[in-house]
């Protein structure tokens, strides 16, 4: 636990170490709003609709197909740490585990999910 | 006089052993309180210096940079410009932070935190030197992956809570290519626990009499373009992309908050390079580190300054991919890639410790040569095959749009004569 300890007065300490000079500048610096300086800055032209806009539905199928691999990969590194110890069979084991994972790539790469559209 | 010079051998566990007595013999406090203390004095001072020590990164970087492409860089501030960054500090100080109209008041103002936070809490697990880690814990590997991943959160509420159509635009292909890239990030990082049977920071550097980019070449190298494109930078710079998305998520914060993303982003820049000395470079290793501790901080800063200088380089000589390209490359290379390596790597390496005599995973330099010599040629044979494959990919696709070329100039010619 005691380890952990330290984790936690970093987090705590890494979220001051930000926040005191951004709300330093808020009080310390100037703060003059006007309509100009507050609308969207878009390079000068007059902002069109609505910002928070649909987006392309490509943006998500990466997202899952990252899932997919995030979590599988999670459960390799427990293996990956006894591997010194493993016998053959445990190797290949893992490695039909891999190569599993590897054909879901490869699914996804035929069915174009890989392609940007 | 030995005494002396036995504490100064290893200074950081004296300095922890002095401050415990003075707190609790000089200043009566019990010893759990005294430990907290040491504990809240030492992260506190990490913190600081992570944020510190960019003042000299970005002059570095800039210096570096300008020299690269023949100009001079800073240098009007102090000598040789030294005192660039400060200024600048001290103007971005000075300015206005502007909230935009439309802004989402909460994310907006704490992204640039979460930014901050991401990269310095990775630092907790960096051993400096054999006496000198933040905390070593025993999953110091997935802690950081875990902790780094925030980083895509800010920029993901940084980008939405804008209301800009730039920042969301950046916002949505950062977290495309973050994700992309975290998969041969994290496979990469198998690597080095494989080969250490640890996850523990210490362990993976005590592990490595040989370093891991010696024994494992093409590993180092898909982990180091995959951390470059974590940080965002050239040719990954698709986030930011000044030239057609006006610097991308954080187009509208100014003052401190956009200093805040600045130097996380920097930081990270740094951190990478500290992690890559970490897993594959051998950490704080070098002559004489194993017994006088307090060298090993030297042997750290010096080959992540040389892996922070190799990072300046390609920035300043790469340009910026495609975001469709930088995809592609994750998904159908670098993934595949390391799959392969990863399998043949611990095939080959299972049966050398069966069948091989002499074959030891652990211990000195001479003992982990066998070990090394196979995965190095298991190594070499798989990269030079994707080389020889991605250079067959090359060459048909030249040859294919001087086809189209051709063809087009050909019926080009014959419509000016048909006029």
């Amino acid at each position: 636990m005691s380890e952990w300890a330290f984790i936690a007065l970093l987090f705590v300490i890494s979220a001051m170490l930000p926040m005191v000079p951004i709300v330093g500048g808020r009080l310390l610096g100037p703060h003059k709003p006007n309509e100009q300086k507050n609308s969207t800055y878009e390079c000068g032209v007059e902002t069109v609709g609505d910002t928070w806009v649909q987006f392309k539905v490509q943006y998500y199928i990466f997202a899952l197909v990252f899932l997919v691999f995030d979590i599988e990969v999670v459960f390799l590194y427990p293996w990956a740490v006894a591997y010194n110890q493993l016998p053959l069979f445990g190797v290949v084991a893992g490695i039909v585990f891999i190569v599993t994972l590897a054909e879901a790539l490869l699914y996804a790469w035929q069915k174009g999910a890989l392609e940007w559209l | 006089m030995a005494d002396v010079l036995a504490s100064l051998a290893d200074i950081y566990t004296t300095i922890g052993n002095l401050l415990t007595r003075l707190f609790v013999d000089v200043l009566g406090a019990s010893p759990e309180l005294a430990s907290g203390i040491i504990k809240f004095l030492g992260a506190g001072l990490l913190a600081t210096s992570v944020l510190l020590i960019l003042v000299f990164n970005i002059w570095f970087e800039r210096k570096v940079m300008a020299r690269i492409q023949d100009r001079i860089g800073p240098n009007r501030v102090g000598p040789w410009g030294i005192f660039q960054t400060v200024a600048d500090l001290a103007k971005l100080f000075t300015k206005e932070i502007i909230i935009p109209d439309g802004a989402d008041l909460v994310p907006f103002m704490i992204a640039p935190v979460i930014s901050v936070m991401s990269v310095v809490l990775i630092w907790a697990v960096v051993p400096f030197a054999p006496t000198l880690i933040g905390t070593d814990l025993n999953i110091g590997a997935l802690y950081f992956v875990a902790v780094s991943s925030l980083g895509v959160v800010s920029i993901l509420l940084a980008g939405w809570s804008s209301n800009n159509k730039y920042a969301l635009l950046g916002a949505f292909r950062g977290v495309a290519m973050l994700v992309s890239y975290e998969v041969p990030f994290v496979l990469a990082l198998l690597v080095p626990v494989i080969l250490s049977g640890s996850m523990r920071m210490g362990d993976i550097v005590r592990a490595q009499s040989i370093p891991f980019l010696v024994v494992m070449p093409v590993a180092a190298l898909i982990f180091w373009i995959a951390s470059v494109a974590e940080v965002g930078r050239q040719p990954f710079d698709v986030i930011e992309g000044e030239s057609e998305i006006v610097s991308g998520y954080h187009i509208e914060y100014s003052g401190f908050a956009f200093a805040m993303f600045y130097a996380a982003e920097w930081a990270h820049g740094f951190t990478v390079c500290a992690l890559m000395t970490v897993l594959f470079l051998g950490g704080w290793r070098g002559p004489g580190a194993e017994q006088i501790p307090t060298l090993g901080i030297v042997y750290f800063l010096g080959k992540t300054f040389l892996v922070y200088f190799f990072q300046v380089w390609t920035r300043a000589i790469l340009p910026r991919m495609r975001i469709d390209h930088i995809l592609s490359f994750s998904w159908k290379f670098l993934v595949p890639l390391s799959l392969v390596l990863l399998v043949l790597s611990v095939l080959a390496d299972k049966l050398g410790q069966l069948y091989i005599p002499g074959y030891a995973v652990a211990g000195s330099f001479v003992d982990l040569l066998p070990r090394t010599a196979l995965l190095l040629v298991v190594n070499l044979i798989v990269g030079g095959l994707a080389a020889l494959w991605v250079a067959g990919l090359g060459r048909r696709e030249r040859r294919r749009q001087e086809a189209a070329l051709s063809v087009a100039s050909i019926e080009g010619r014959a419509a000016q004569q048909a006029r």
